[in-house]
């Protein structure tokens, strides 16, 4: 359905968007996750036929952005970061005007009109003038006005941005019951959201594509090693000698505790499943066992691992938390688990060799 | 033409649903209705003096009242239409609805030429509240209907090179007064111009006068159609939105 081949976008000296390619197939509902600046927008922006690409070329149902424009812009619905709407217009004299110009029949217009109204429950809002609704109200209302051609493509840049978690939830619902009729590419830096929605992830970092695969495989290709938390009742020194003696068991290091218990975090090797021989063990031990569980590595951690490898590449000798990123990406939530991540396996870094050659480029 | 229509009438409801619309009609009828007293007073003072016996040249509405009244008209645009064209595309850059309009099925031009057309039939409102005065002296007097007819075709080409050259402005900036101030600029520079033909002949001078907007309109006021002049502000308008055009392209290359 959307085809982006060596997409590449320069603004004057800085390059936007650096060689990107990926395919979406129909009816996918795929993530564009990055910190602020990654070059998500511009991607968005190019494939909406609003930017044109500097090289590269991206098509949208078989119709180039550049050769034909118009085929493309019919068969998508765009909103934008901030709602394009009037203030000053009514919510159904806006989506009569928005529906007008995507080209529905004059006659058809009214019968959309209603259908979105109902989608996005709009319904108690309709005579409304657009500037007296909430943020919430207004965000459906861009929605409204993506979805009124029923287009075969939807673009949404960051639908859930600056919304109340009540909104997010009912904006990530209306985005869920679209999926199937419709292919969907929406952008994001809460990686929830897309863990949520999304059937594919592409991960955008400094304007490269760092990854591009599902939830699940993202987070099956990072896993490497499992991890078991484990909450006992018993004396720390036996535990820990017990636990070591159990087969598959690579490593055993003990968390603070409370309460007369200890927690402890066992490190085994891949694919050994163990949980059920160590409780035997602390059993048969006759410690009281609290809580057994593996701790798996969140998209969070995924995220973090990918749009910082460059810095942890350099750093994981020192074992430094990579600075670098949190300068990239304005976002609090990424700081404060950069060190775990500077502690995990290289190996595990598919992009390493890329982002080496594109040092240079990076470094502006 | 349904796109271009579209457009217009979207851009003439947000007229109309803010205060612009209203505080610009109020503005010119009064402006429009002082220079209509005053030259209906000056024909009223000429011609009482022409029954005390004074020597008189030959006088009649069309020449006297209606020539001069539509002569000042530009003094009016110069001041008015910034106002109507400032916001056109400034607001829709300052807001972000201009990427709900360039990621439409419509083509540049039709947006451009449909945010014109609903500028130029604000400005028709504009005059047909001018017509109100002028209907007076239809009911005092038979003026030549034909002439005042030229006029106002004059007036609408005048008004259309005016709100295109305004358009342009506007798509340069996101910021309305920056837009505002510009136009206003432009117009006043556009309007000078013929000024230098006061004290120089040379080709420069006859240039400038060309390029200057309010001197075409004088054939216009008498009810003459100057193919020379009409030429000129076809021209102009299509410059105005040809220009449009290009800095709206450059604005997807830049932004």
């Amino acid at each position: 359905m959307i085809k982006v081949e060596r997409l590449t976008k320069r603004y004057g000296p800085t390059l936007a968007v650096k060689d990107i390619t990926f395919e979406v197939e129909k009816g996918e509902i795929v993530g564009f996750l990055g910190p602020n600046g990654a070059g998500k927008t511009t991607t968005m922006r190019i494939l909406t036929g609003f930017l044109p690409p500097t090289s590269g070329t991206a098509s949208v149902a078989g119709h180039d952005v550049l050769e034909e424009p118009l085929e493309v812009k019919k068969r998508i619905g765009y909103l934008p970061e901030a709602p394009p709407v009037y203030p000053e217009m009514s919510v159904e004299g806006y989506l009569d005007f928005v529906g007008r110009l995507k080209g529905i029949p004059s006659g058809e217009v009214n019968e959309r009109l209603d259908g979105v109204v109902e989608g996005c429950a709009l319904g108690g809002v309709r005579q409304k003038l657009i500037g007296q609704l909430s943020k919430g109200y207004r965000q459906r209302v861009g929605l409204a006005q993506a979805l009124i051609h029923d287009p075969d493509v939807l673009i949404f840049d960051e639908p859930t941005a600056g919304l109340d978690p009540k909104q997010i939830a009912e904006v990530r619902q209306l985005i869920h019951d679209l999926s199937g009729e419709h292919t969907i590419i929406l952008s994001t830096h809460i990686l929830s959201e897309v863990q949520s929605i999304a059937s594919r992830i592409i991960i955008i970092n400094d304007g490269k594509l760092e990854a591009s695969d599902t939830p699940e495989n993202l987070m099956a290709r990072m896993r490497g090693h499992e991890s078991l938390l484990i909450e006992i009742d018993g004396p720390p020194e036996d535990v820990e000698e017990r636990l070591l003696a159990v087969e598959g068991v690579n490593g055993v290091s003990r968390n603070n505790g409370h309460g007369g218990r200890t927690s402890w975090a066992v490190e085994t090797s891949k694919d050994a499943v163990i949980r059920s021989e160590i409780a035997r063990v602390v059993v048969e031990s006759g410690w009281g066992l609290y809580e057994i569980r593996p701790i798996g590595m969140s998209l969070e951690d995924i995220f973090l691992k990918l749009t910082a490898s460059e810095d942890v590449a350099e750093a994981a000798a020192q074992d430094e938390p990579a600075a670098e990123a949190g300068a990239d990406s304005p976002d609090e939530t990424v700081e404060p688990t950069v060190s775990e991540d500077a502690a995990l396996p290289e190996e595990a870094l598919p992009e390493e060799e890329e982002s080496s050659k594109q040092e240079g480029a990076a470094a502006s | 033409m349904r796109n271009v229509w579209t457009i217009a009438s979207r851009e003439l409801r947000s007229y109309f649903a803010s205060p612009i619309a209203y505080i610009l009609l109020a503005m010119f009828s009064i402006i429009f209705g002082y220079f209509f007293f005053s030259a209906v007073a000056i024909f009223v003072d000429f011609s009482s003096r022409g029954q005390m016996g004074m020597q008189m040249p030959p006088m009649n509405v069309d020449q006297f009242i209606i020539q001069p009244t539509l002569g000042n008209f530009s003094i009016i645009l110069l001041f008015l239409s910034p106002m109507i064209t400032m916001r056109l595309f400034a607001e829709e850059k300052r807001s972000g609805t201009i990427e709900l309009l360039l990621t439409s099925p419509v083509r540049d031009f039709e947006i451009i030429f449909g945010k014109w057309l609903a500028a130029v039939l604000l400005f028709a409102c504009m005059l047909a509240v001018s017509m109100l005065n002028l209907a007076v002296i239809f009911l005092l007097s038979t003026p030549d209907w034909r002439a005042l007819l030229v006029g106002y075709l004059g007036l609408l080409l005048m008004g259309g090179t005016f709100l295109a050259i305004g358009a342009f402005l506007s798509t340069l900036t996101k910021n309305q007064i920056v837009a505002g101030a510009l136009t206003f600029g432009v117009f006043l520079l556009l309007w000078v111009l013929d000024w230098v033909n006061a004290y120089s002949t040379s080709t420069i001078g006859k240039v400038c006068q060309y390029i200057a907007i309010a001197p075409h309109f004088e054939q216009f006021s008498k009810g003459v159609i100057e193919l020379k002049d009409t030429v000129y502000y076809l021209s102009a308008i299509g410059l105005g939105l040809f220009l449009s055009k290009r800095s709206l392209e450059s604005l997807r290359w830049r932004a």
